[in-house]
């Protein structure tokens, strides 16, 4: 196993919308967390990268309150929204509807509308959502997350059931609509150039605590073949357990 | 960015997940409120507030009951009956459950057999009973028919429903492998509409002994319907309330077996649900 090189970004403990300390969170025998610390600073993008089953979406429900840690401390702030990997929609209801989801009286019309605008779905607030694509229905589900102007924007992997082209998309929408409403963002994700284009800060999780966490200091908009991005790649994909393949190729 | 931020007041998440409870907690939750109603009835009639006419107290419901068994009526009347019931059911599900089946699955069948099956269902069993005593006599046939067609109708209802809420994808999938007809039946469509045909089963198995009840006040002499009948003609208010009694206890025990076959048919709602 690699050597935990956390290069700890320095938050200021006072500031920060997250505040995670010596988390730990078991499955029968396996110990997913183990004493984890995080902060997120307001309006920082942080995302999450690991390997299937190491306790990214533990993490991300410990902080929506699905499960209790069983040991530690996870402080959030009061207003949190949840983009999940499916875009979660109540088929029963329309568009609008769905994006206003447990919010009261007709004052809640007008920001859903002006949400469904952002997404580029003004024109589908009256249809149902069994009638959208795949994509669609996950820009609704991102317009249902942002309409409530949360403080904290968790999203599961929020990309990994779309298509390729609507996926570069997704992604440019999120990092735009994040650059507006300036939300603290804790992405979960497995795909390292999707982590480097959109976050501030990357952090990985692996045996139970953060193998690598960096910040990511290239201005945005960013571009995924720039030489400062595809620098830290390397680094992530081997705190990953991905070791580069050397020129001549070995089949074995 | 520098800019100026107010920081929200943190607080621990509120607990949105599943709280698990004791299993002994929870068993006693669960006796806790016939046990209060039963403490009720006792009560109330050992202390004259309800007359023993009106309502026979727990001591001589129990003394009637000794008395069936003693004359070894109770279990005359239980197997009677439990033969009947077990025919009809079982002739009425097997029906419903086929219908059902080819009404879900096909277009044809739906068109076919749902919107008579469902015109029929409104129709209520007890008005078959003057005809089918015309058709059948008063006999045994009789019975088993009206239990039969007493229980068909929920089991189609929720077989058809059960069918319909499979997941569609999987059984295009399950086509795109090559099952058809009563092979994607049996492998697919029924393991996955199972909750829905044991509740079915739960209800068929309480419309039964209305069925019971209905068929047996005419030509029987045995039988726990025929013993509501007895009560009546005695005018014997501790065999009345028995037979609430009774037909209390058959409702645990059908419960506790289709508890048993949920657990041991439908062994993935067990497993599986740990989060990642």
């Amino acid at each position: 196993m690699s050597a935990h090189t956390t290069e700890k970004t320095t938050v200021d403990v006072k500031s920060s919308v997250v505040r995670l300390r010596g988390v730990s969170k078991s499955f029968g025998d396996k110990r997913v967390l183990d004493g984890i610390d995080l902060d997120i600073a307001p309006g920082e993008f942080v995302a999450l990268l690991g390997p299937s089953g190491t306790g990214k979406t533990t993490l991300l429900r410990l902080l929506s309150g699905l499960q209790l840690p069983d040991a530690g401390t996870v402080l959030v702030p009061p207003v949190r929204t949840v983009v999940y990997q499916e875009p979660r929609l109540v088929q029963a209801r329309r568009v609008l509807a769905n994006v206003t989801l447990g919010q009261r009286g007709k004052a809640a019309r007008e920001p859903g509308l002006a949400a469904l605008a952002e997404v580029g779905l003004a024109d589908k607030a009256r249809a149902w959502p069994a009638t959208l694509s795949g994509g669609e229905a996950q820009r609704v589900a991102l317009a249902r997350a942002l309409v409530r102007q949360p403080q904290l924007l968790l999203l599961d992997e929020p990309f990994a059931a779309l298509d390729a082209l609507t996926r570069l998309q997704m992604q440019e929408l999120v990092a735009d609509l994040c650059a507006r409403h300036r939300p603290a963002v804790l992405l979960v994700t497995h795909d390292v150039d999707e982590a480097l284009l959109l976050a501030d800060r990357v952090v990985v999780l692996r045996g139970g605590g953060f193998a690598l966490d960096r910040r990511i200091d290239v201005p945005r908009p960013r571009d995924r073949d720039d030489p400062a991005v595809t620098a830290h790649r390397k680094d992530y994909l081997s705190a990953l357990g991905v070791t580069p393949r050397r020129p001549p190729l070995e089949h074995r | 960015m520098t800019t100026v931020r107010t920081i929200p007041d943190l607080a621990v998440p509120e607990f949105l997940g599943v709280k698990s409870r004791s299993r002994w907690l929870s068993l006693l939750l669960r006796v806790s409120v016939p046990a209060l109603i039963l403490l009720l009835w006792w009560y109330s009639t050992s202390h004259g507030w309800v007359s023993t006419e009106v309502f026979a107290s727990p001591g001589q419901v129990v003394q009637a009951f000794w008395e069936l068994v003693n004359t070894g009526q109770l279990w005359d009347f239980g197997l009677a009956s439990l033969r009947r019931a077990g025919l009809g059911v079982g002739i009425g599900v097997s029906v419903a459950l086929v219908l059902g089946l080819v009404a879900g699955l096909s277009r044809l069948g739906e068109e076919l057999v749902d919107a008579t099956v469902q015109i029929i269902r409104v129709v209520p069993f007890l008005a078959l009973v003057p005809l089918f005593i015309s058709w059948f006599g008063v006999d045994e046939a009789f019975k088993v028919a009206l239990i039969a067609v007493s229980s068909a109708s929920p089991m189609y209802a929720y077989t058809y429903l059960g069918v319909r809420s499979v997941d569609r994808k999987v059984v295009e999938a399950a086509r795109g492998f090559g099952l058809r007809g009563w092979r994607l039946a049996v492998g697919v469509v029924v393991p996955s509409a199972l909750p829905n045909i044991l509740m079915a089963l739960r209800i068929c198995l309480g419309i039964s002994l209305v069925g019971l009840i209905a068929a047996e006040q005419v030509g029987a002499t045995e039988g726990i319907g025929y013993l509501v009948t007895l009560a009546q003609q005695y005018y014997r208010n501790d065999y009345m309330v028995l037979c609430i009694v009774i037909y209390a206890l058959i409702g645990i025990g059908v419960d506790l077996v289709i508890r048993l076959i949920e657990r041991t048919a439908m062994p993935w709602r067990r497993h599986g649900t740990a989060a990642g």
